[in-house]
C-alpha cells in the first residue's frame, strides 16, 4: 500500500513537533547539569559557557544523595519483588479457577486505583502508628513501612495484567501438566511461569517505576534515615543557594537506570499490554 | 521463587480451607485459590480498605491538632466537617469549589490533549519506515522518566529570570516584551497543563501502540482498494477497531488526571498559585496545614464519591453502547 503526499506531510508534522517537545526538556536537563553555577544563575542560554563535570561530584555533597539513593533502591526492588510474586499468585488464581467471590475481589482491586490517594494517606499512617504501639513492628518512617505500601501499589494493575496473560496460555498445557503428575503449584512454575515471561516483565517494569516516582506518601512516611530520591531531590532547593545544576545533574543520573532499563525491556512492555491489558 | 510465606503473615492457616475438598485440585470446589489469594487480600486489606473505612469514619470526627495523638478518641461531629466543605460562603468551601472547577478543566484538556497528541503519533508511526524506533523509543522517554525528575527539569525551564522558556518568548522570538511568571498567578494554569500532557501523551500513545498491533493489515488493503482516503481508514478502520483500548484508557487516564498530586506538588512546592491547586493537592494541603483532618477527610470523601458517580456513569454508557454496536 503506497503513501499519499498527505499521509507524509502529517508524519514528518506530527514527528518533528513532538520530538522537540519531548527533547527540549531532556536537552535542558543533561546541558544543565554540565554547566558552571554561574551559568544557571544568569539568563537562560542554549550552549553552556563551559562544560564542567563538577555538579556531578558537588551533588553528592550538597545533599545526602548517596543514601536517598539506596533507599530509594533497596525500597523499589524490594517492592517490585514482592509485588510481582503477590500479583503472579493472585493472577494464577483468578485465570485458572471460577472460584466464589472472583468477581467481587476483581472489582475491589480494580476499584482501589481510583483512590484518591490523599483519602487513605492520613489512615493509613494513623493505622500505621497504632501497629507500631501494639505489635512493636516499626511502619512509620522505615523502608519496610514504604515497601508495603508501594506494593499495594502496583499490584492491582498487575492483577489484572497478568490475569489476562495468563488467560491467554491454553489449559490443554495444564492438563498435560496434570498428567504427567505435576502439583498446582508445579502448573505455575514450569508451565505458566516460562510461558508468561514478556508478561512478568512488564508488570515488573511498571511496579518498579511506580515506586521509584512515588512522592505523596514518600513526603509523609519517610524520616531523614529513610527518604528516597523523590523527596531527598527537594532538599537541594531548600539550601540558601538553588544549585539548579547540581538537582539536573542528580535528575539525570537517578533517571538514566529507569529510562534505560524501561527502554530495553519496552517490547515486553508492549507485548504485555497486547495481551493482558488490551483486549 | 522464594516461598510466598515472606509476604504472608502467619495468619495463612485459617484461610476458608475445608479440610474435605483438600485433595480435588483445581476441582469445581478447591481451597487452593483461596489460599494463593490470600498475600493479596491481605495486603489489599491493610494498605486500601482499612484506611479507606477509617478515613470514611474520619470525616464524621472532629479530628483537628488536639485529638491526633490519640484519634480513636476524637469526638462524633456528624455531618459537620461536611458542612464546613460544601458551605461555599466561607473561605475554605470556596477554595474547595474554585479547586474542583480549576482540576475539572485541567483533566478535559489534559485528557483530550494527551488522547490527541498519542493518538497522532501512533498513527504516524504506524507504517514500517526508516527511523521508527529511534522515535518510537524517544516517545516513550517521558513516560519512563522519573515524574519528580521530569516535573523539576519543567520547574527550571518555567523560572522567570534563568528559564528556557522566558528566554525563548521574549529574548529569541521577542513575542513577549516582559517576562512572565509561570510558576505564579494565572499562567500556573498554562504551566501544570503542558507539564501534566508532557507525561501524559507517551501513555496513550503506549496503548495506542499496543492496540494497533492487532489490527489486521487486510483490513486497511481492502478499503485501500475501494478508495478509501487515510482519514477514511482512520474514521471507519482504526478508531472503530481501537474502541476495546479507548474505553478502558480515558477511564484510567481520567482517574490519574483528576487524582494528579505529584505535578502541582514538585511544581509549585508549597506556594500552591490558585491557578493551578488541584484537587489532591488542595485536600493535602487543607489537612496538613491546619491539621484539620476530618474535614479533609470528608473532601477526601467527596472526591471520591464524585469519581465514582463519574465511573459508572461511564462505564454504564460504554457498555450500552457496546451492547447497541453489537
Amino acid at each position: 500500500m503506497r503513501e499519499t503526499t498527505g499521509e507524509k506531510i502529517f508524519r514528518v508534522v506530527v514527528l518533528s513537533v513532538l520530538s522537540v517537545f519531548v527533547l527540549v526538556p531532556l536537552y535542558v536537563m543533561a546541558t544543565t547539569a554540565l554547566k558552571p553555577l554561574g551559568d544557571v544563575q544568569s539568563s537562560f542560554s542554549w550552549i553552556p559557557s563551559r562544560v564542567t563535570l563538577a555538579p556531578f561530584v558537588q551533588m553528592w555533597e550538597t545533599v545526602p544523595l548517596a543514601r536517598y539513593f539506596l533507599n530509594s533502591l533497596i525500597v523499589t526492588c524490594a517492592a517490585t519483588l514482592f509485588s510481582v510474586l503477590v500479583a503472579i499468585l493472585a493472577a494464577y488464581a483468578v485465570s485458572r479457577w471460577r472460584f466464589r467471590g472472583r468477581g467481587p475481589f476483581m472489582t475491589t482491586v480494580l476499584s482501589t486505583q481510583m483512590f484518591p490517594g490523599v483519602l487513605f494517606l492520613l489512615p493509613l499512617y494513623l493505622i500505621f502508628v497504632n501497629i507500631d504501639t501494639t505489635f512493636g513492628i516499626t511502619l512509620v518512617g522505615t523502608r519496610l513501612g514504604l515497601i508495603i505500601t508501594y506494593l499495594t501499589f502496583s499490584l492491582p494493575f498487575s492483577v489484572w495484567m497478568l490475569a489476562g496473560y495468563f488467560d491467554g496460555i491454553p489449559r490443554e498445557l495444564d492438563d498435560a501438566g496434570k498428567v504427567d503428575g505435576a502439583s498446582n503449584m508445579g502448573i505455575l512454575l514450569r508451565i505458566i511461569l516460562p510461558a508468561a515471561r514478556p508478561g512478568i516483565v512488564a508488570v515488573a517494569i511498571y511496579a518498579f517505576m511506580t515506586a521509584w516516582g512515588e512522592v505523596l506518601f514518600a513526603s509523609v512516611m519517610t524520616t531523614e534515615d529513610s527518604r528516597t530520591l523523590a523527596v531527598g531531590l527537594r532538599q537541594y532547593a531548600t539550601q540558601t543557594n538553588v544549585y539548579w545544576n547540581q538537582i539536573l545533574a542528580a535528575s539525570l543520573v537517578v533517571s538514566v537506570p529507569v529510562v534505560a532499563g524501561f527502554l530495553l525491556l519496552q517490547k515486553n512492555f508492549v507485548a504485555g499490554l497486547t495481551a493482558g491489558a488490551v483486549k | 521463587m522464594p516461598p510466598t510465606s515472606t509476604t504472608t503473615p502467619p495468619r495463612a492457616d485459617v484461610a476458608p480451607a475445608p479440610a474435605a475438598a483438600a485433595p480435588r485440585p483445581r476441582g469445581r470446589r478447591t481451597w487452593f485459590p483461596y489460599l494463593i489469594l490470600i498475600p493479596a487480600l491481605l495486603l489489599e486489606l491493610l494498605i486500601h480498605i482499612v484506611p479507606m473505612v477509617t478515613g470514611f469514619w474520619m470525616s464524621f470526627v472532629e479530628l483537628t491538632k488536639f485529638f491526633i495523638r490519640r484519634w480513636t478518641d476524637a469526638p462524633f461531629a456528624g455531618l459537620e466537617n461536611y458542612r464546613i466543605a460544601v458551605d461555599v460562603s466561607t473561605p475554605v468551601g470556596q477554595g474547595l469549589l474554585t479547586s474542583f472547577l480549576v482540576t475539572v478543566a485541567f483533566t478535559l484538556l489534559v485528557v483530550s490533549l494527551s488522547w490527541a497528541i498519542g493518538m497522532a503519533a501512533a498513527v504516524a508511526l504506524q507504517r514500517t519506515f526508516r527511523g521508527r524506533a529511534v522515535f518510537r523509543t524517544l516517545f516513550l522517554v517521558p513516560y519512563a522518566l522519573p515524574m519528580y525528575a521530569a516535573v523539576i527539569t519543567w520547574n527550571f525551564m518555567l523560572q522567570r529570570d534563568t528559564g528556557a522558556v522566558n528566554h525563548v518568548l521574549v529574548d529569541q522570538l521577542g513575542i513577549l516584551d516582559e517576562a512572565p511568571f509561570w510558576l505564579i498567578g494565572d499562567n500556573a494554569f498554562v504551566s501544570v497543563v503542558v507539564v501534566a500532557i508532557w507525561r501524559m501523551w507517551p501513555f496513550a500513545f503506549l496503548m495506542f501502540m499496543a492496540g494497533l498491533q492487532s489490527i489486521p493489515g487486510e483490513l486497511y488493503e481492502a478499503s485501500a482498494l475501494d478508495g478509501a482516503s487515510p482519514w477514511q481508514q482512520w474514521r471507519r478502520i482504526t478508531l472503530p477497531q481501537l474502541n476495546a483500548v479507548n474505553s478502558t484508557m480515558l477511564l484510567v487516564m481520567f482517574l490519574w488526571v483528576f487524582n494528579d498530586f505529584n505535578t502541582p506538588y514538585v511544581l509549585f512546592g508549597t506556594a500552591q498559585p490558585a491557578a493551578g491547586d488541584l484537587i489532591s493537592f488542595h485536600i493535602y494541603n487543607a489537612s496538613f496545614l491546619t491539621w484539620d483532618f476530618g474535614t479533609g477527610s470528608a473532601m477526601s470523601v467527596l472526591l471520591l464519591l464524585f469519581l465514582l458517580a463519574v465511573s459508572l456513569g461511564y462505564l454504564h454508557l460504554t457498555q450500552r453502547k457496546a451492547k447497541r454496536d453489537a
